[in-house]
């Protein structure tokens, strides 16, 4: 019934979705099958949750969105903390503050933050980096960092955030660097990591790049396009 | 001047065309977002009702961005066609409605129209009639083959790779020209917009359509300064620009009329087209205003209206609305995928323009392959100039899903619609299609594979 493809050597050039063969004008079934759990992988990271108890020992915030659907309707909600949340933060005497967001998967910081964090935190020590308490957010955007570190008064925020999820990669992990953290800063003041988890970016080299753009912008004072991204050249 | 209605002794008062228009539309989360929606159900249907009784002339007068600060207006305005309005000139928007979908309305009034004026009468139609009328209006362009014919629908190979590498992107090329999809354009949307790379891309999809002699026309989808830039060192057929409906939105993109102007003439004067001159391919889709903080208080299917008032000057091949791409925020749902598609299909389409759909979701909204098959059957019965064709619909450059190669066959074939006449003979030439429009099986010696396996 299935009518085959005989390219299916050209699969080895891409990870696109050819040479599926067809029933009729349908692709087979097996085809569709592997494609909706590939979506739905991408829909069930969108509603996971964080798994707040296997986080560590973190500072539990929340953003102005009561909950997904208000989340995923009103960005601007997932940018600001709720009223409980902002009386919550004190300053702190310290270089650097780690922020956690679910964003739009928080499995991505379920699986990926505590392994990169193993990484990171010794470089960091090492360097004698000082930290503020961990913050863990929930229904964030990006942007809540701003706020948080504005009112922790750190130098620079490290936002770790579950990635819009792709049908491979439902758990992608990005990583925001932003320098003297503000409300109302946009993303050409910040830093970006992306596609951090196994299949993309590696842990190791993932915690590496954030070092190395870390130490530059505490030494040069500044995160955004001003501050390259020259990590790569400098291993190779 | 405020626009006023009544309902049972509560006056519902709008103090301008832009906010009528915003209360008058279907709820959409973007107008909701923009804070611009209507607050209750009656009082959308309120909107509704003073907009049916607003006259046509009436958008002559009342700019929704002033003509003094936003040069779309100001073109909008300037290059208004009085004479093709006249016949229409005494009808209230309401009227307009009625007439569209009567059995004497000539629909040749496009350069009569503003775009307000037909996103306007667009908020007061169902789905059906959005569908009917857009049905009886064709819009024919031409560059190396002839699309938009009545029974005939186009694809976009869309063969992009999340690293460009050349043989991922040919791979894709060669899976969708052998499922018969290519003849709209073979268009790569880049991950690196640098001139060698997208040299290096225009050439490969040059040589294929060169090596086999394939009747359509290629395009990278990089800035339209990138564009010109590279035009007599890279085999450069279309211009891409993505457009939006306000000045603003445009400079978001990095984009004035002049540099469009500028570009159009310049891919004109290339002549690489053989039977038509239709030089240009636009993208849009409803929310960037907003995405961009720079609608000015107009709602985001007005604003999208507005850029076809922009495309239609520069006489495009191709016009596509990729309307659920950018997300929840703007377009929540299913629901309101397909809605927001049927309006720009409709609207493109009145203001005389190729318009093609890119029927497609991301992953954070809510709908699924089901919802896209809904959207594809209703733009195949309302007569798409042309869709997109993604291997197994799953973009794994930006991360989204669209309609694939097999769906174009399927819609195809319940439909009875065929490919553009000059790409249906080259189908049939190389043996992927016979005499009934039906897909052949290929073996592992065809032709097209001979230099790929």
């Amino acid at each position: 019934m299935i009518i085959d493809d005989p390219w299916h050597e050209l699969k080895a050039f891409t990870a696109a979705r050819i040479a599926l063969g067809r029933t009729g004008s349908a692709m087979p079934l097996q085809e569709v099958l592997r494609f909706k759990l590939a979506h739905a992988h991408a829909r069930d990271a969108v509603y996971s949750s964080l798994d707040i108890d296997a986080l560590g020992e973190v500072n539990l915030l929340h953003s102005k969105a009561a909950d997904r659907a208000e989340y995923l309707q009103r960005p601007d909600k997932g940018r600001q903390l709720n009223e409980n949340s902002r009386l919550s933060l004190t300053p702190v005497n310290a270089d650097l503050a780690i922020i956690l967001v679910d964003g739009l998967s928080a499995t991505a910081i379920n699986h990926h933050a505590i392994p990169v964090l193993d990484y990171l935190y010794p470089m960091l020590q090492a360097k004698k980096i000082s930290l503020a308490p961990v913050q863990l957010v929930e229904q964030g955007r990006v942007a809540i960092g701003d706020e948080i570190g504005e009112l922790l008064k750190v130098k620079l925020i490290l936002v770790l955030i579950g990635e819009r999820p792709g049908l491979t990669s439902p758990d992608s992990l990005g990583a925001y660097l932003t320098w003297q953290p503000r409300s109302g800063l946009t993303d050409e003041a910040r830093n970006c990591i992306s596609n951090i988890r196994p299949e993309g970016l590696p842990y190791k080299l993932a915690a590496e790049k954030m070092y190395y753009l870390i130490h530059e912008a505490l030494r040069l004072q500044l995160t955004g396009v001003m501050l390259k991204d020259n990590y790569n050249l400098r291993i190779s | 001047m405020a626009y006023k209605t009544t309902i049972q002794q509560h006056t519902y008062s709008f103090s301008d065309l832009k906010t009528l228009l915003a209360k008058a539309s279907p709820y959409r989360s973007g107008d909701a977002l923009a804070g611009l929606a209507a607050d209750t159900y009656e009082e959308r249907v309120a909107a509704q009702m003073a907009l049916a009784d607003v006259p046509l002339k009436t958008f002559l007068q009342e700019a929704v961005i002033p003509y003094e600060t936003d040069e779309i207006t100001r073109l909008i305005i300037d290059t208004h066609d009085a004479t093709a309005f006249a016949p229409i000139s005494h009808f209230t928007v309401g009227d307009f409605r009625d007439w569209l979908l009567s059995d004497y309305a000539d629909l040749t009034v496009s350069k009569g129209l503003t775009p307000e004026m037909v996103a306007a009468v667009s908020k007061l139609m169902r789905n059906q009639d959005l569908i009917s009328v857009a049905k009886k209006i064709e819009v024919i362009t031409r560059f190396r083959n002839t699309i938009g014919l009545k029974g005939r629908l186009s694809v976009r190979l869309q063969p992009n790779h999340n690293t460009d590498d050349p043989k991922g992107i040919a791979a894709a090329m060669m899976d969708g020209l052998l499922y018969g999809s290519g003849d709209a354009v073979i268009g790569i949307n880049p991950a690196t917009d640098s001139p060698a790379a997208v040299t290096g891309l225009l050439t490969l999809i040059d040589q294929l359509r060169q090596q086999f002699d394939i009747p359509t026309q290629s395009c990278v989808l990089c800035h339209v300064t990138t564009a010109l830039q590279i035009m007599g060192k890279a085999p450069v057929d279309l211009v891409f620009q993505s457009i939006g409906g306000t000045e603003k939105t445009n400079s978001s993109f990095g984009i004035q009329l002049s540099l469009l102007k500028e570009a159009y003439e310049a891919a004109l004067s290339l002549q690489r087209g053989t039977i038509g001159n239709n030089v240009m391919y636009f993208e849009t889709g409803q929310g960037s205003s907003l995405s961009a903080n720079a609608h000015e208080g107009v709602d985001q299917q007005t604003c999208e209206a507005r850029a076809y008032g922009v495309a239609r000057h520069f006489n495009p091949l191709l016009v596509n609305t990729v309307v659920g791409f950018i997300g929840p925020e703007y377009l929540f749902d299913g629901k309101q995928i397909i809605r927001a598609a049927l309006e720009d299909h409709f609207c493109g389409k009145l203001l005389g323009l190729p318009m093609g759909v890119d029927v497609c979701y991301t992953n954070h909204a809510n709908a699924d392959q089901d919802d896209m098959d809904n959207l594809l059957t209703l733009l195949g019965v309302a007569g798409c100039n042309f869709i997109m064709g993604v291997p197994g619909a799953d973009d794994i450059m930006l991360n989204y899903q669209s309609t694939s190669f097999h769906d174009a066959l399927y819609i195809r074939q319940v439909l009875g619609l065929k490919p553009a006449p000059e790409f249906e003979q080259w189908l049939m030439k190389y043996g992927l299609m016979d005499d009934n429009g039906r897909s052949l099986p290929v073996t592992s010696s065809h032709l097209l594979l001979k230099n790929y396996l």
